[in-house]
């Protein structure tokens, strides 16, 4: 054990922190706020710019424009980005989720043709997973592929799509074999968004914004050469892009949580609580202190897991845990800010006497979502306790 | 950065693992906890075999020179055997105190026959309020004499000396000092006897100053949150094998929701608190500037954690979580001795935040 870091991953760091010093734009805040469609191609250029310094998506191979990056090195790179407070990359899906699961199980055809242009932000990716009638039990899905002649024509619906507005690509989970098991019948395909036959709502969440889509096929072309992996292998490929999903999202949020929890002991020493500063309450202190504790060791568990499936180099399932840890301590944590702002917890941005802007109503609201999305917690603990505990199924 | 054991650790405890299995198992750990003071003997002097009665101290005191991290593993194994009797007393807490306060000679005299296996000791540190501030420790001595009274000092009946914690200062009492009276106090944990420690002008040897003894214990509480995460493991082993084997309903109770998901939560607060005590474990051996904060994070999670897995283990066994016979509850009591012993996680929790909100963040280190 030695958590101190290597000479590769301080020369990684210092090379990562002197271009981020260089060239990190400065004005992200005054975008921050505006509505996604007007700071997408803001992100866009930013991500652009990431590439070409060859940063846009270090945990790819070198010979796909990325750097190989350990997960450690994974882990430091999201920190850096979060320490200078750098703006997110327009095409977060197909760098983090979708590129990798083309790399691993795409022709050489498929990766000459997606590859680059997830790089560049010329192409942007979105996933369709989930349906209506499946969520958790994702494998149940319905929307249906057929093949004719070198067409697949699809007919579905999916939902809960992050960047269906602006997505140029989908990668797709399709059934094509209605007769096997569930989990049989399934493939992958990588669909045209501007294909005919595709239509694209907002979802409007409870936060009031649309940060989702619906999705719907209709009658829609999907050419044979477009399938990613083996046709009815698609429940395989599909789990492998989860399996990105839970692995590397958790590295970036140590700093972001000590940002807010940071915030917060600063807001407390100023709110008055009983006749004193809110941060000399014996209870607020000892919420307040649950909660640094636990964001710290967040960051331990992760820096276990990473160190663990360095070995392996393919996350598995201990990925459920750190799901579990992060979004549930979220929850307690924006619940605890909503504690110490009292009555002002509740005025939402707008309101001139909302404090910062309405971000802790926001997030209150916001971080409900996060054990919903991704995985379900349900889920996560069914996962740890089948797949890590090896319990029976439970369903 | 490497947060996994090397290969060296993973053979520490590996070997401590099968070392308590065969020396201690349930079986031997249920015969020494219904003894007067759960301390045997020949099971001492097998610990000194294989070093662990001087792993962290210097060779120069016959010690076996290890690190914190080391101790820690070791502390995880023997909280999985609830290894009984005064080792946590005798090793970690009295052997750090002689580490960290006492002079070469007094460390010689003192320090090297723990690490030969030759003496055991405790230290007396709480009184009647029962406060774990250094503040309120009353009790000084006076001209070389203590008179006072010391509660829940552990292993106390079968310590050869008791080191004092005074107002004034550290001292050494030698059990057949005159003056000296221990009465067992009865309490949950049956592995770990408690004593009241009087003293009536009892002469003790000064050894060193209090101001030292914060790393001291520092050690100390962090071996103790390793000793309940070996507890935690066990628990949870012991139950994720009833969940699959007890029947009701024609299927296993591990197949039902809601035991799997309390299995899982034990899992996450087990691993949890693995996590806190190994980082504690490093930033101690590192001498990092947030090892204080560290140790208080590990205690406090592993405090609270021990006792929730206890209660999911005893809930999941049903019936048989509640009898006497099943070993759950015996790792439940001792969870309970070592959640308030060196402060519980209220406690913790206000020292994390005397250091996070009042001194304006001593946050654990990033990289």
């Amino acid at each position: 054990m030695d958590l101190n870091l290597t000479s590769e991953e301080l020369q990684f760091r210092d090379e990562l922190r002197s271009w981020l010093a260089a060239n990190v734009p400065k004005d992200w805040n005054e975008w921050r706020e505006k509505p996604i469609e007007e700071s997408f191609p803001y992100l866009r250029a930013w991500q652009r710019k990431l590439q070409e310094g060859r940063w846009a998506a270090v945990s790819w191979p070198k010979e796909y424009a990325g750097r190989s990056a350990t997960l450690m090195q994974q882990a430091l790179f999201w920190e850096e980005m979060a320490r200078v407070e750098a703006p997110p990359m327009a095409n977060s899906l197909g760098l983090g989720l979708i590129g990798p699961t083309i790399i691993a199980y795409g022709t050489e055809a498929q990766k000459q043709r997606y590859i680059p242009k997830i790089l560049s932000a010329e192409e942007i990716w979105c996933q369709g997973f989930s349906e209506p009638n499946a969520g958790s039990d994702l494998a149940g899905l319905q929307t249906q592929a057929v093949l004719h002649d070198d067409h697949y024509i699809v007919n579905g619906q999916k939902v809960w799509t992050s960047y269906g507005w602006v997505g140029d690509w989908c990668e797709l989970v399709v059934r094509t074999d209605p007769t096997a098991a569930k989990h049989k019948g399934l493939t992958v395909l990588l669909v045209d968004m501007k294909s005919p036959g595709v239509e694209v709502r907002p979802l409007r969440q409870m936060t009031g914004e649309s940060e989702f889509n619906e999705l719907f096929f209709r009658d829609v072309r999907v050419p044979v050469e477009n399938v990613l992996g083996k046709v009815n292998d698609g429940w395989n490929v599909a789990m492998s892009t989860l399996m990105y999903e839970r692995g590397s999202y958790g590295a970036r949020l140590h700093l972001i949580f000590k940002r807010y929890i940071t915030r917060l002991i600063e807001l407390a020493r100023n709110i008055q609580r009983n006749g004193r500063p809110a941060s000399q309450d014996p209870i607020i202190r000892q919420k307040l202190a649950q909660c640094s504790a636990e964001i710290e060791i967040m960051r331990f568990n992760q820096m276990r897991a990473f160190s663990r499936l360095t070995a392996t180099g393919v996350p598995g399932p201990e990925g459920s845990i750190q799901k579990i840890f992060w979004s549930e301590l979220n929850q307690r944590l924006q619940q605890i800010a909503q504690e110490i702002l009292g009555p002002y917890g509740q005025l939402l941005a707008g309101d001139p006497r909302a404090i910062d802007n309405g971000m802790w109503s926001y997030a209150y609201l916001r971080t409900r979502g996060n054990t919903i999305e991704a995985g379900t917690s349900e889920v996560q603990r069914n996962i740890i306790g089948h797949f890590v505990l090896g319990l029976p199924r439970s369903y | 950065m490497q947060f996994g054991l090397s290969e060296s650790q993973e053979f520490l405890k590996d070997s401590a693992r099968k070392f308590f299995a065969g020396e201690c198992p349930s079986a031997e750990m249920r015969r020494l906890m219904e003894t007067d003071t759960s301390y045997d003997a020949a099971l001492w002097s097998k610990l000194t075999d294989q070093g662990y009665t001087g792993i962290i101290f210097p060779e120069a005191y016959g010690g076996v020179g290890l690190g914190k991290v080391e101790l820690m593993l070791l502390m995880e194994e023997a909280g999985r055997a609830l290894l009984p009797g005064p080792f946590f007393s005798t090793v970690v807490l009295a052997g750090s105190v002689l580490d960290a306060v006492a002079s070469p000679a007094h460390k010689q005299k003192y320090l090297a026959p723990i690490c030969r296996g030759e003496a055991r000791s405790t230290v007396a540190i709480l009184e009647a309020n029962a406060s774990w501030n250094a503040r309120d420790v009353q009790l000084a001595a006076s001209n070389g004499k203590l008179t006072g009274e010391k509660y829940f000092v552990s292993d106390a009946a079968v310590a050869d000396f008791i080191i004092v914690v005074a107002r004034n200062g550290v001292f050494v009492v030698n059990a057949k000092a005159p003056g000296l009276k221990i009465s067992p106090m009865i309490a949950m944990d049956l592995t770990r006897k408690l004593y009241v420690v009087e003293f009536n002008n009892t002469p003790a040897e000064e050894i060193g100053v209090t101001t030292n003894l914060a790393r001291a214990f520092d050690v100390a509480t962090a071996a103790l949150a390793a000793e309940l995460v070996g507890g935690m493991q066990r628990t949870l082993d012991i139950t994720v094998e009833y969940a699959k084997t007890r029947k009701q309903f024609g299927k296993p109770i591990g197949t039902f929701q809601a035991v799997q998901h309390q299995c899982a939560d034990m899992y996450l607060e087990t691993e949890s608190s693995r996590s806190a005590v190994y980082y504690a474990g490093w930033a101690l051996e590192e001498n990092s500037p947030d090892a204080a904060i560290a140790v208080s994070i590990a205690k406090m999670y592993a405090s609270d954690a021990a006792r929730t897995v206890g209660n999911r283990g005893i809930q999941i066994h049903g019936g048989m979580g509640f009898t006497w016979e099943n070993d759950v509850h015996l790792y439940y009591r001792r969870a309970k001795g070592s959640e308030t012993a060196f402060g519980d996680a209220t406690f913790h929790r206000e020292c994390i935040a005397s250091m996070v909100i009042d001194a304006g963040g001593v946050a654990a280190k990033s990289a």
